[in-house]
């Protein structure tokens, strides 16, 4: 029997008995949807994570100076401890890391929370204020759209200037050009010289409600109220430099803090790695979690078509009987079973993985999860379809194979 | 006919009254059709069931034989023989030359698809294929390409004068329709023999008559064509009729009417 034959008599039976066939590939078909689903999500998430995330919220080879680490999950008590322990990083520290720096890194204090903006025209919002310097705005790329940044002149003067995101200036000033008109945050005045360009949002968390202010003005107080800082970002010019400037940062604090060769360091320098480390911790979670529901609906959907392939056997001992009398030997009448339940099952993994897509962009509709697809998601699943049917097939067709003619011809 | 005695086989040609000349048959190009003491035995939950006592058979290339007897004579055990669906427990037979009473599974299904053309009671054609398709089948098996496929089995449906029913399915055919597409089925392949079980068994006279017809015409071009029937007027179209009981040939003649009527 050709494999031809077999695949278009397999889609024929799919054809005749509509109703029945869904049912046989329900099972398969939900595994394999769930399973697209969450391989596109999970995908589309850590997709987002490193090209987006990373640039956007930690930056390209940059490095923050910090008194503890702020993607650490896991934290046990006594970590947490030590981390309280710490001696808080104050401007001249800040001032030492950058003096060390090798040529070319850009360095800025950033302290930063989420405060209340209001203006004369609007009902307060909470906003995330970000207390820093002028290369802030170079180092996370952030593009002024209307008006300008502040200077590193302004930094120094304390000037009480600020540049927003989109989302607050339509926010707080409703269509009005916000240039020249006053913001408070957290009660306090400033001017606002720029607007940002639109940036969207990340898992739901909007770019655009950013306002920007210099660290040297009260805002500052807001976030840290006992005068410390609460981090320096450091970009380098490449990877390696980057890398030269966490090496003199971490020789300089540690000398200025007298430890003593063997000591844990009592601050953190923190690269965007240990964000990434953090997020594919939680990828591995997620695709085992993700793919172990699925992976039940598949064996599910294994036993359903073994089920219905026994069925049709049954059904069809008369059509095997008459088959076999006319020449078709035991791998003919095996064959051909085995690539209709397999037929099955791709077709319901095809019509799985449609649902799967559709599922995934529907979620990235709905919620901020982000999606993209895979494409060796849709090879596997098409494989595993394959398979199930293989495997559910085994059974039903060597029955089949091993049937008597004269007492298959017998049958009604 | 025969007496029924247990010391004298009763398949020997010299008790048969018009001795069809058998016994020197040797397995060859002539005869296409040799058994020797051909035994089948069923087990019945314990009780041994003798379907075939030992029946000695010779049928020659071109002959038109019907194989006749009350139910419970064992022609459908001998027809399944014949057509290497079942395996006998003793004895030997030859088909076309080949020892066929020995051989496994898979070659009989090769020396049913090559040297046998089935036509049953019930048509037994797949109820969801055309007419067309079901011709073809045979070929399938065979290991014949889609296209020559296609060209044999129009061919043969042409043959039955059924060429313009070729895409219609079995149940948009009358049985006399559905008969002739099993026929052009069993010839596709140009089989040695066609093996036919009852084949008007399922139809009204006058479509027997009809079926009865493109039987004749085959056997005429040069067909070995073996029928299996309880009907006398079915058998008496063939020009030797086999009659078996109990499991045994009781006689072995050749048709006098229709021999007579061929001059023979």
């Amino acid at each position: 029997m050709p494999f031809f034959e077999s695949v278009a008599l397999a889609l024929n039976t799919i054809r005749v008995q509509k109703l029945k066939s869904f049912f046989t590939l329900l099972g398969v078909m939900i595994g394999v949807m769930f399973l697209i689903a969450v391989v596109s999500i999970v995908q589309g998430m850590s997709n987002y994570v490193e090209n987006d995330f990373a640039a956007k919220i930690i930056g390209v080879n940059t490095f923050t100076f910090r008194r503890r680490p702020n993607f650490n999950p896991n934290t046990t008590d006594d970590q947490w401890r030590e981390f309280q322990r710490r001696p808080r990083i104050y401007a001249a520290d800040a001032e030492l890391v950058r003096s060390v720096l090798p040529t070319g890194n850009k360095a800025a204090i950033v302290n930063q929370n989420f405060l209340y903006a209001s203006s004369k025209l609007s009902r307060p919002r909470q906003v995330q204020a970000i207390a820093t310097e002028a290369a802030y705005f170079d180092i996370k790329k952030l593009v002024v759209e209307s008006g300008r940044a502040f200077s590193s002149q302004e930094v120094g003067a304390g000037a009480k200037v600020i540049v927003i995101g989109t989302d607050i200036a339509d926010h707080l000033f409703n269509g009005l050009d916000p240039l020249g008109r006053e913001v408070r945050i957290g009660g306090m005045p400033y001017t606002v010289i720029g607007v940002l360009e639109k940036q969207g949002s990340v898992f739901g968390f909007s770019l655009d409600r950013m306002a920007i202010v210099p660290w040297t003005t009260p805002v500052s107080r807001l976030i840290q109220p006992k005068g410390d800082l609460q981090s320096m970002i450091v970009q380098g010019s490449s990877r390696e430099e980057m890398q030269d400037g966490i090496e003199n940062a971490r020789e300089a604090m540690r000398g200025s803090r007298h430890l003593a060769p063997g000591r844990p360091d009592n601050f953190a320098l923190e690269t965007e790695d240990s964000a990434l480390a953090f997020f594919d911790g939680l990828k591995r979670q997620m695709i085992v979690f993700g793919t172990a529901l699925p992976a039940i609906g598949l064996v599910v959907g294994a036993m359903v078509i073994m089920n219905i392939m026994l069925v049709a056997v049954a059904e069809r001992t008369r059509e095997i009987g008459i088959r076999k009398a006319l020449g078709a030997r035991r791998i003919d009448i095996l064959s051909q079973f085995l690539i209709e339940a397999s037929t099955l099952s791709v077709v319901g993994a095809g019509i799985g993985i449609a649902l799967g897509l559709l599922a995934a962009k529907i979620v990235s509709w709905l919620t901020p999860l982000p999606a993209a697809v895979a494409p060796w998601s849709i090879l596997m699943a098409l494989v595993l379809g394959a398979g199930v049917g293989i495997v559910a097939g085994v059974y039903p067709a060597s029955r089949a194979a091993r049937l008597d003619p004269i007492a298959a011809l017998r049958q009604e | 006919m025969s007496p029924q005695t247990d010391d004298v086989a009763l398949s020997t040609t010299a008790e048969r009254k018009v001795v069809v000349q058998s016994a020197g048959a040797q397995p060859g190009k002539d005869w296409v059709i040799v058994t020797r003491g051909l035994k089948r035995e069923y087990d019945m939950g314990g009780e041994i069931v003798r379907a075939l006592q030992g029946v000695d058979l010779a049928i020659r290339k071109n002959e038109y034989v019907a194989i006749m007897g009350p139910s419970g004579s064992g022609k459908s055990t001998l027809m399944n023989l014949i057509g290497c669906l079942d395996t006998p427990n003793g004895g030997e037979y030859w088909l076309s030359g080949q020892l066929v009473s020995t051989m496994k599974d898979d070659e009989l299904a090769r020396v049913r698809n090559k040297e046998i053309g089935f036509v049953f009671q019930t048509f037994n054609l797949l109820p969801r294929a055309s007419a067309l398709h079901n011709v073809e089948l045979p070929l399938v098996y065979a290991g014949v390409g889609s296209a020559e496929r296609k060209e044999r089995a129009m061919e043969a449906l042409t043959k039955v004068q059924l060429a313009d029913r070729a895409s219609h399915r079995p149940n948009e055919l009358s049985g006399g329709q559905r008969q002739r597409v099993a026929i052009a089925r069993a010839l596709v392949n140009r089989p040695a023999i066609l093996l036919a079980d009852e084949p008007t068994g399922n139809l009204d006279s006058t479509t027997s008559e009809e079926i009865m017809r493109v039987f004749e015409n085959l056997a005429s071009t040069g067909q070995t064509v073996i029928m299996v029937t309880h009907e006398p007027d079915i058998a008496a179209h063939a020009r030797r009729v086999v009659v078996l009981r109990d499991g045994k040939i009781a006689s072995d003649e050749r048709n006098q009417k229709v021999t007579s009527s061929l001059g023979l």
